[in-house]
């Protein structure tokens, strides 16, 4: 067990380790950040100033070498924007976009799960056809439409929830909603799905055998068993989210990794880019390891 | 009336499905009363299992509808019971066990947890249940049972899990045990101390014991009465050991005659000559695991050498290795005197036409998304110097009928065919290579028995016919017993015995041949009995 998650870092450190490499040239390829922060009609020596201080002057190796050398040193290099450490820039953001999806990909997996499940248990049956209706308009619909259509109804004209921003939990309640709809359509579906094949298997007719009542065949027979597709799935998505859920963020102001990162690309500020890469790249490892050790803990026949 | 322990009354199932009604049983009566083992003879699609899934409620409805009948126990209408009451008999009154146990028994949860939950359901407490399930371990004679209850179904055999089952289904001390093909898929000396372990429980609590299977054999040994299925419909219901010797009805008759291993054996064959192939000592590991350990084979032209021996002894592992399908680690296999380990590669693939190959499940061994003819016909597609293509179609319908089906079966697809069908289309891809050996690894063991014999004649004839000879892989003695010339004994990756096939049967030297023969059973009941005490004399001499 110690060995596979030690094999797994290693694994990704290399390609972390790639991944930055690869983002600093090809974000230096952008151009020179120096036009995009001074006025205008900025002197030439002001201009040169600003290059000098951020070490824009110097050839590309050398501030490769310069930052790689502030990495070891556990400096993420400043926010050119922000005026601050680049890393503290991202954590902040980074800390609301973890609650967002925590909170989304919770409420998608209790919902998901149960409804799912009981989709499965009567096949073709009214609460059956209800769900997996929703499910698919879920899954189908744009969230950037649902995003504005939700706060042109319960914002704009409604006056229950506010349009944008951060501050009360009335705040939360719209992001959450629209980030919900479409994993929750996706997983709803792979639930039922694989709970069907497995309350068809031949265990749960032993269990009915057995006499065990209803509720713990779906729910205990099956569902542990059922579990291990639906777990990738809500990784993958739980993922997505972590990674910046830019056009959600965006159209409600909220001021996750995703905003962050959409303006830190936009106004070259490299240092925000980078670090924010290299925390979400963590983030989804250790994503990725919970999910292998979550299929350990489900099914005793996976072991590392 | 008189008062049944169980009575299925006049049960008729019907299935709905988009093909259309099938009748799955048509007016079907039988009994069960404590002490008493009754078997359910039939052959696969004879409706056998439905009547006990009937009585355990575990029909799904829809498809399924039963439409007359009802079933009794001590004397109460259970099909006009509530679920709630039908589920509360399950597990509590009437037990039951699967064929494939691994399946049947949930892959996540401890075994000791899975039959606690047996007592638990039926409201028994936490803390007995654990020590029950701990008793019934012990019972069945699982090995370190406190050790074994933490433990997961993959982590037996197949044997121990069947075991498993049987305690499980115990848990609740049922009245009535229902069996359903409980060791169809367990090696025969396991097989016969599974059914052993039934009886001594049965012997121990007098439960009625319902047992469903397609083997006499099985019936032979352990059944009071019997009741033979066909299509739905009881044909006939008596004594097992009256019914095997007058069979009242044809079609049991024609079970009985179909049933392998009273053949003449055939003569000893002469072979001096050179050998078809020849194999020296073949070494195969799997990780850690050596599954062949240096193994000598020879098969003479026209001759057919049978492979037997228990799951895990390396049987299928020489065949693929033979054919080079899965490389060997080392030794020789020498076809026709070249070396086919060392040979270069374009001229194992010219060779390998020679040697041919036909799996035990057909369903799976034949693209479901080719027809019958492309599937024959692929032969030449890849060996196009075999037959020109204008002629393909001709020789595709002649190996059809050579096989016994129609030139016309050449446009299906193969689920459109029944398994003993489904066996000829490969043995006919088989033969469209013109091949001069053809492995057969376990080919005709999913087979119903009737199926079985036909298959079996079908091989022998073109054997005459062509000249070909066959390496038999088999766990089934009374199959190989009609069928080979030769047969070789094998046990953990080695050769334990060799010799003709009436040397084998009839003196067997080795006391792990001795076993294997003693534990096959016999479909008649009397050949069973004194097999019995033969078996019980053995093992006092070699203890396990």
């Amino acid at each position: 067990m110690k060995t596979f998650i030690g094999k797994r870092a290693l694994a990704s450190a290399i390609s972390l380790v790639g991944l930055v490499i690869l983002v600093f040239f090809l974000s230096r390829l952008t151009g020179d950040p120096t036009n995009l922060y001074l006025p205008l009609d900025a002197s030439l020596e002001a201009r040169e100033q600003f290059r000098e201080l951020h070490g824009f002057n110097d050839p590309l190796i050398v501030q490769f070498a310069r930052y790689v050398g502030d990495l070891l040193r556990g400096d993420f290099g400043q926010s050119i924007r922000q005026a601050r450490p680049a890393m503290e820039v991202v954590l902040e953001a980074f800390t609301w976009t973890l609650w967002l999806a925590f909170i989304t990909m919770t409420l998608v997996t209790v919902a998901a799960i149960i409804i799912g499940s009981l989709a499965a248990f009567k096949v073709g049956g009214i609460f059956d056809r209800i769900a997996t209706f929703f499910s698919l308009v879920g899954a189908s619909a744009p969230d950037f439409w649902l995003a504005i259509v939700a706060i042109v109804i319960f914002a704009v004209n409604l006056h229950w929830l506010p349009t944008s921003g951060t501050g009360t939990a009335l705040h939360w309640v719209l992001p959450v909603a629209v980030l919900f709809i479409r994993p929750f359509g996706l997983i709803l579906q792979v639930v039922r799905g694989s709970m069907i094949t497995v309350l068809s298997s031949a265990y749960v007719k032993t269990a009915r055998a057995k006499g065990v009542r209803t509720r713990p065949i779906i729910f205990v027979h099956g569902l542990r068993n059922a579990m291990l597709p639906v777990i990738t799935v809500i990784g993958d998505q739980a993922a997505a989210i972590l990674n910046g859920a830019v056009v959600i963020e965006t159209i409600f102001g909220f001021p996750g990794i995703g905003k962050l990162m959409i303006d830190s690309i936009l106004l070259r500020d490299f240092s925000v880019v980078l670090a924010a890469i290299m925390v979400s790249a963590l983030a989804i490892f250790i994503m990725n390891l919970l999910i292998d050790l979550a299929y350990a803990a489900l099914d005793p026949r996976i072991r590392y | 009336m008189a008062d049944h322990l169980l009575e299925v009354c006049d049960l008729s199932v019907e299935f709905h499905t988009a093909a259309g009604t099938v009748k799955a049983v048509q007016n079907v009566n039988w009994h069960l009363d404590r002490g008493e083992t009754l078997a359910i003879l039939g052959e696969s699609g004879s409706g056998k299992s439905v009547s006990a899934s009937a009585v355990m409620n575990l029909i799904d409805m829809p498809p399924g509808k039963i439409t007359s009948g009802r079933i009794l126990l001590n004397g109460q209408d259970m099909l006009k019971m509530t679920a709630e009451e039908r589920r509360r008999i399950n597990g509590a009154k009437i037990a039951m066990i699967f064929q494939d146990p691994l399946a049947h028994l949930n892959p996540v949860y401890s075994v000791g947890w899975q039959i606690a939950e047996a007592v638990v359901t039926h409201g028994g407490p936490k803390d007995k249940a654990k020590a029950r399930a701990l008793d019934l371990l012990r019972r069945v004679g699982i090995p370190e049972p406190e050790l074994a209850m933490g433990k997961y179904p993959h982590q037996f055999s197949g044997g121990q899990r069947q075991r498993l089952m049987i305690a499980m289904a115990l848990a609740c001390k049922p009245d009535i045990l229902i069996a359903d093909e409980p060791t169809t898929a367990l090696d025969v000396t396991v097989q016969a101390q599974v059914l052993a372990l039934l009886e001594e429980l049965q012997a121990e609590t007098g439960m009625g014991l319902l047992l469903i299977t397609h083997d006499l054999g099985v019936v032979a040994e352990i059944a009071d009465r019997v009741v033979v299925m066909n299509g739905g419909c009881i044909v006939e219901t008596g004594n097992a050991a009256e019914v095997y010797r007058n069979p009242a009805h044809p079609y049991t008759r024609k079970l009985i005659d179909a049933a392998p291993g009273k053949g003449a054996m055939p003569e000893e064959r002469d072979r001096s000559g050179a050998p078809l192939l020849e194999a020296v000592k073949l070494q195969k590991h799997y990780g850690a695991f050596h599954a062949l350990k240096g193994v000598d084979l020879t098969i003479m032209p026209g001759e057919t050498v049978a492979v037997v021996g228990e799951s895990g002894s390396g049987k299928s592992t020489l065949a693929r290795a033979i054919l080079r399908l899965d490389d060997p680690d080392s030794g020789s296999i020498l076809y026709r005197g070249q070396d086919l380990m060392t040979m270069h590669p374009r001229e194992l693939f010219g060779l390998r036409r020679d040697l041919q190959m036909v799996f035990q499940d057909p369903t799976q061994s034949l693209n479901p998304r080719m027809t019958v003819f492309q599937l024959i016909a692929e032969a030449w597609v890849i060996h196009p110097d075999i037959l020109p293509k204008r002629e393909w179609k001709a020789r595709v319908a002649e190996l059809l009928e050579k096989v016994g089906m129609k030139p016309e079966h050449a446009r299906r697809y193969p689920h459109q065919f029944s398994g003993g069908q489904r066996q000829r289309i490969a043995i006919a891809r088989a033969l469209a290579m013109q091949p001069k050996l053809i492995v057969c690894d376990e080919a005709v063991s999913a087979l119903d028995v009737s199926i079985q014999a036909q298959v079996i004649k079908l091989l022998d004839g073109l054997r005459r016919e062509f000249g070909l000879s066959y390496l038999f892989i088999a766990h089934d003695l009374p199959v190989v017993r009609d069928f080979a010339d030769r047969v070789i004994v094998m046990k953990s990756g080695q050769i334990v015995e060799e010799g003709p096939v009436r040397q084998i049967f009839d003196n067997p030297v080795q006391p792990y041949t001795q076993a294997l023969l003693a534990a096959s059973l016999d479909p008649d009941p009397e050949v069973q009995a004194a097999r019995r005490i033969a078996r019980e004399e053995l093992q006092q001499r070699i203890p396990a």
